[in-house]
C-alpha cells in the first residue's frame, strides 16, 4: 500500500511496475490479452470453417486486392514499431518523445482504418456483404472485430496523449502508456494472422465453390 | 497529483451500496442478487414439476413450458449459482490470503453491476412478450432465426453478453489478486483450498468466456443483422454453434463445481479438526480437472455425427476426469477418518455432498461412453445426472458455505436447529426429485417435452419427482426464514466461531473495512492453526501499524452498466423502432464513463492508525 508515496520521489527505472497498482494493471492486462486470444481464436476458427461458403457471391480470390491490403499491413506494422519507440521513451522518462511517438502511432492507425473502410465499401459494391453469404458474415465479423479494436485503441491512446499534457509522467500515468502499448502490439499480431489466414490463404488456397 | 483525501468519504444507505468498491460489500451484493435469482429459478422449477405431475396435463401449456425450462437453466447457471460463487470469492478470498483488498476494486464493482443488469435484462423478457424458449443451450437454427424464436432469444443473447462481460472481469480480478496480493509467507502451496479452487476457476473463466462472447455475437448478428453463420441456406453451419457453445459450456461446469470443492475442503477439514488430507494432491487434482475441462466438450455432441474417432477420444478424455475427482473424494473421506467430527449444518451439507456428488460423477462416466450415450442422449437420465452434480454437488456446497461463512460475512449466526431442518428437507427432497429421473430417462422419457402419455409406466416416477420438489422448496424457504431470524437476532458472532484454521478467522466478524489492521505473517499451511499450535493468540504482524490506503467509492460502474443495459434494448428493438439511436446512446454512456475513469485518477483516502479501533493491535 505504499503506492502513493512513490509519487513524490524521482521516477524509478520501470515506472509502470513501480507500484502495486501498476504491477496489478500490467499483469491484469496480460491476462486480458489471454482472453482476447481466445476471442480471436474462435473468430479465426469460424472463418476457416466458413471461408469457402460464398453462396454464389464473389470468392476471396476474385475479391481481394493485394496492393491496398499490403499498404494497410505496412501502416499497421510500422505503427507497432512507433509504439515500441514510445515505450522505450517511457523507460527513459522522456514524456515529449512518448507523446510524439504515440501521435505517430495514432496517425498510422487512422490511416489503416481509412484503408479498411475504403476496402469494405468497395467489397459491398461488389456484392460481398455480411448478409450475402456465410463467408461474408465470417469475414466482416473477424476483420471488423479487429478494426473495432484498432478504432478503440486510437481513441484510447488519444485520450492518454491529451491527459499526459496535464498529468505528466508519473507512476500513475506510466502503467497506462505501457498497457496501451501492449494492446497496440496485440492488435498488430492479430493483423499478421488476418493477413495470412484471410488474405494470403484466400489468394492462393481455397476451393472454387461456385 | 499528490493531494490525498485523508477523511473517509461518508456515504450511507442505498447510495453507499450503489457506489461501494469494498470487496466484502460487493460480495454481499452478489449473494443478495444471486439469492433473488435463485428464487426466480426455483419458482420456474416448481412450475415445470407441476406441469409434469400427471400425464397429459395442460397446467402451463407447451410454449410456456419451453420458456420455463430455458429460463430455469439459464437463470440457475448464470444468474444464481455463478453470482453466489462470486459472492464467496469476494467475501472470503482476500481474507484467506491476508490481503486488504482485491487487485481492482473498481473493476470488481463493475463486474457485479454488469452481471446484475445483464440478468435484469434477461428477466424483463417475461414482461415484454415472452421469455426465450429454445432451451438454455440455444441451438441454431432454432435460436438463430428470428422466425422461430421471436424476441425472447434476443433477450437471451444480449442479457448473457452483458452478464458474461461482468464474469470475465471478475475472473481477471481474482487471478491478479491471488497472484499479486498474497501476504508475506502466503506461498502458493500454503493457500487454502477455497482460494486455490477460486484461482483455477478464474483461469477457466478467462479462457472459456470469450468463446461464449463470440458465439453470442454470431447469434446476435444472425438475428439482428441478417448474417449467415448458422443459416445452412447461405452456407452457414449449425455445428459451429454447438462447438463454440460447449467449448465454453464444458469448462463452465468446472467453473461452477471447483469452488464448491474448495468450500467442502474447508468445511470438512475445520469440522474434523484435522488438516486436509493430501493437500498437494488436492491442488494437483484441481489444476488437472481445470485442464481436462477444456478437452472434453464433444461429449455433449456424441450424437451430432462427428464420427467414431472423435467420439472415442473425447469419451476417453471425459472418463479421465474421474481420476482427479476420485482423488478428491478419497481425500475428503481420509480427512474425516479419525477426526473429531462435529456435525454442524455446514458439515452436514459437506457430508451429504460426498455421496451425492459421487453418484453424479458415476452417471457422468456412464454418459462418457459414446455408444451408450446414444441411448441416454436427451433423456431424463441426463437431467438426473447434471442435477446430481450441480444441485447435489454445487448447491450443497454453496449452502454449506453459507452456514460456514455467514458469521464471518455478517457477524451473526444462522440458527443451527433451523439449519438442520433446512439440510434434511432439502437433502431428502433432492434425492426424491432426481433419483427417479434416472429411471424415467432409461425408460425413454425425453427431456424438454412438456408432457407425457398415460400408460407408459412414466406416471409413478414423475409423481415422486414432483413431490420431492416440495422438500427442496421447504428447505429453501427454511433457509430464507433462517436468514431473517439471523438478521433479527442480537447474538454477535466471535472472530473465530468454529475453531477455524485459515486466515479469515484471525480477524473480527464481520471483517473491518481494511480487513487486516496489520498485514499478517504466514508461517505455514492453515495459517491461523499454525499459530494456535505454536501457542500464539493470533497472527504475527508482518508490518508496524500504519495508515492504510483505501480506494474511493464510485458511481461510475453502476452508470457504465446502465449504459449497456440501455444499449441492449436499443439493439433488440432497433427494427421495431426503426432506429439504432437508443442503442448508440447506451454505448455512448458506457464509453463516456470509461473516459471519465481514465481522466480522473482515484487517489483514494487513508485510514489513520488512531481510527483503527481494533482491539489487541500489536504496534
Amino acid at each position: 500500500m505504499a503506492a502513493d508515496h512513490a509519487l513524490h520521489t524521482a521516477l524509478p527505472d520501470e515506472p509502470e511496475k513501480a507500484t502495486l497498482e501498476g504491477k496489478n494493471k500490467v499483469l491484469g492486462f496480460w491476462l486480458f490479452l489471454g482472453g482476447e486470444t481466445v476471442l480471436f481464436g474462435t473468430l479465426f476458427a469460424t472463418f476457416i470453417a466458413l471461408r469457402d461458403q460464398v453462396n454464389g457471391g464473389p470468392t476471396a480470390k476474385e475479391l481481394f486486392e493485394m496492393p491496398i491490403v499490403a499498404w494497410a499491413t505496412f501502416l499497421l506494422l510500422t505503427s507497432s514499431l512507433t509504439s515500441v519507440f514510445a515505450t522505450l521513451a517511457l523507460h527513459k522518462h522522456n514524456l515529449k518523445q512518448v507523446q510524439a511517438w504515440l501521435v505517430v502511432t495514432v496517425l498510422l492507425g487512422l490511416g489503416f482504418l481509412g484503408l479498411e473502410i475504403y476496402e469494405f465499401v468497395h467489397y459491398v459494391h461488389e456484392g460481398h456483404k455480411i448478409s450475402s453469404s456465410a463467408f461474408g458474415s465470417a469475414f466482416y465479423t473477424l476483420v471488423g472485430f479487429h478494426g473495432g479494436h484498432v478504432a478503440f485503441g486510437v481513441l484510447w491512446i488519444t485520450t492518454l496523449i491529451i491527459q499526459s499534457f496535464k498529468k505528466g509522467l508519473t507512476v500513475v500515468t506510466a502503467p497506462k502508456f505501457y498497457v496501451a502499448g501492449l494492446y497496440w502490439h496485440f492488435i498488430d499480431v492479430v493483423w499478421v494472422f488476418i493477413f495470412t489466414v484471410v488474405y494470403l490463404m484466400g489468394m492462393i488456397g481455397g476451393k472454387a465453390v461456385a | 497529483m499528490s493531494d490525498h483525501t485523508h477523511a473517509a468519504p461518508k456515504r450511507s444507505g442505498l447510495w453507499d451500496w450503489l457506489t461501494t468498491v469494498d470487496h466484502k460489500k460487493i460480495g454481499i451484493l452478489y449473494l443478495l442478487a444471486g439469492g433473488i435469482f435463485f428464487l426466480f429459478g426455483g419458482v420456474e422449477a416448481l412450475l415445470i414439476r407441476l406441469q409434469l405431475l400427471y400425464p397429459e396435463q395442460q397446467v402451463v401449456g407447451a410454449d410456456t413450458f419451453n420458456q420455463l425450462i430455458t429460463m430455469h437453466g439459464t437463470t440457475m447457471i448464470f444468474l444464481a449459482v455463478m453470482p453466489v460463487i462470486f459472492g464467496f470469492m469476494n467475501a472470503i478470498v482476500p481474507l484467506q490470503i491476508g490481503a486488504r483488498d482485491v487487485a481492482f476494486p473498481f473493476v470488481n464493482a463493475l463486474g457485479f453491476w454488469l452481471f446484475f443488469f445483464g440478468g435484469l435484462l434477461l428477466n424483463t423478457s417475461w414482461l415484454l412478450g415472452g421469455a426465450p424458449n429454445m432451451g438454455w443451450t440455444a441451438y441454431a437454427t432454432l435460436a438463430s432465426n428470428p422466425k422461430f424464436t421471436g424476441l425472447g432469444a434476443d433477450f437471451y443473447v444480449l442479457g448473457l453478453q452483458i452478464a458474461g462481460l461482468g464474469t470475465l472481469l471478475g475472473g481477471i480480478n481474482f487471478l491478479v489478486t491471488i497472484i499479486n496480493m498474497r501476504a508475506p509467507g502466503m506461498t502458493f502451496m500454503r493457500m487454502p483450498l477455497f482460494t486455490w479452487t477460486s484461482f483455477v476457476t478464474s483461469a477457466l473463466i478467462l479462457f472459456a468466456f470469450p468463446a461464449l462472447t463470440v458465439g453470442l455475437v454470431f447469434l446476435m448478428f444472425d438475428r439482428l443483422f441478417g448474417a449467415n453463420f448458422f443459416n445452412p441456406d447461405a452456407g452457414g453451419n449449425v455445428l459451429i454453434w454447438e462447438h463454440i457453445f460447449w467449448i465454453f459450456g464444458h469448462p463452465e461446469v468446472y467453473i461452477l463445481i471447483l469452488p464448491a470443492f474448495g468450500i467442502i475442503s474447508e468445511i470438512v477439514s475445520t469440522f474434523s479438526k484435522k488438516r486436509l488430507f493430501g493437500y498437494s494432491s488436492m491442488v494437483f487434482a484441481t489444476i488437472l480437472i481445470g485442464f481436462l475441462g477444456f478437452m472434453v466438450w464433444v461429449h455433449h455432441m456424441f450424437t451430432s455425427g462427428l464420427g467414431p474417432i472423435a467420439n472415442t477420444l473425447f469419451g476417453i478424455a471425459t472418463m479421465l476426469i474421474a481420476v482427479p475427482t476420485g482423488i478428491k473424494i478419497f481425500n475428503w473421506l481420509f480427512t474425516m477418518w479419525g477426526g473429531h467430527i462435529r456435525f454442524t449444518t455446514a458439515n452436514l451439507f459437506a457430508v451429504g455432498f460426498i455421496p451425492t456428488f459421487t453418484i453424479g460423477g458415476m452417471t457422468g462416466v456412464m454418459l462418457a461412453n459414446p455408444a451408450a450415450d446414444y441411448q441416454y442422449h436427451d433423456t431424463y437420465f441426463v437431467v438426473a445426472h447434471f442435477h446430481y452434480v450441480i444441485v447435489g454437488g454445487l448447491v450443497f456446497g454453496l449452502m454449506g458455505g453459507l452456514y460456514y461463512w455467514w458469521p464471518k460475512i455478517f457477524g451473526k449466526f444462522l440458527n443451527e436447529t433451523i439449519g438442520k431442518w433446512n439440510f434434511w428437507t432439502f437433502f431428502i427432497g433432492f434425492h426424491l426429485t432426481f433419483f427417479p429421473q434416472h429411471f424415467l430417462g432409461l425408460m425413454g422419457m425425453p427431456r424438454r417435452v412438456f408432457t407425457y402419455l398415460k400408460g407408459q409406466d412414466l406416471e409413478l416416477g414423475n409423481f415422486i419427482s414432483s413431490i420431492g420438489v416440495l422438500g427442496m422448496a421447504i428447505g429453501t424457504i427454511l433457509l430464507f426464514i433462517n436468514i431473517f431470524v439471523a438478521a433479527k437476532s442480537a447474538k454477535r458472532a466471535p472472530a473465530d466461531p468454529w475453531d477455524g484454521r485459515t486466515l479469515e478467522w484471525a480477524i473480527p466478524s464481520p471483517a473491518p473495512e481494511y480487513n487486516f489492521a496489520q498485514t499478517p505473517l504466514v508461517r505455514g499451511l492453515d495459517a491461523l492453526w499454525t499459530e494456535k499450535m505454536a501457542g500464539n493468540k493470533g497472527m504475527t504482524p508482518a508490518e508496524p501499524l500504519g495508515s492504510i490506503h483505501m480506494p474511493s467509492p464510485s458511481f461510475i460502474p453502476f452508470v457504465m452498466s446502465v449504459g449497456l443495459f440501455i444499449a441492449g434494448y436499443g439493439f433488440m428493438y432497433a427494427s421495431t423502432w426503426g432506429t439504432y439511436i437508443v442503442g448508440i446512446i447506451g454505448l455512448v454512456i458506457t464509453l463516456f464513463c470509461m473516459l471519465l475513469r481514465s481522466l480522473y485518477d482515484d487517489h483514494g483516502y487513508h485510514i489513520e492508525p488512531d481510527e483503527i479501533e481494533e482491539k489487541g493491535v500489536k504496534a
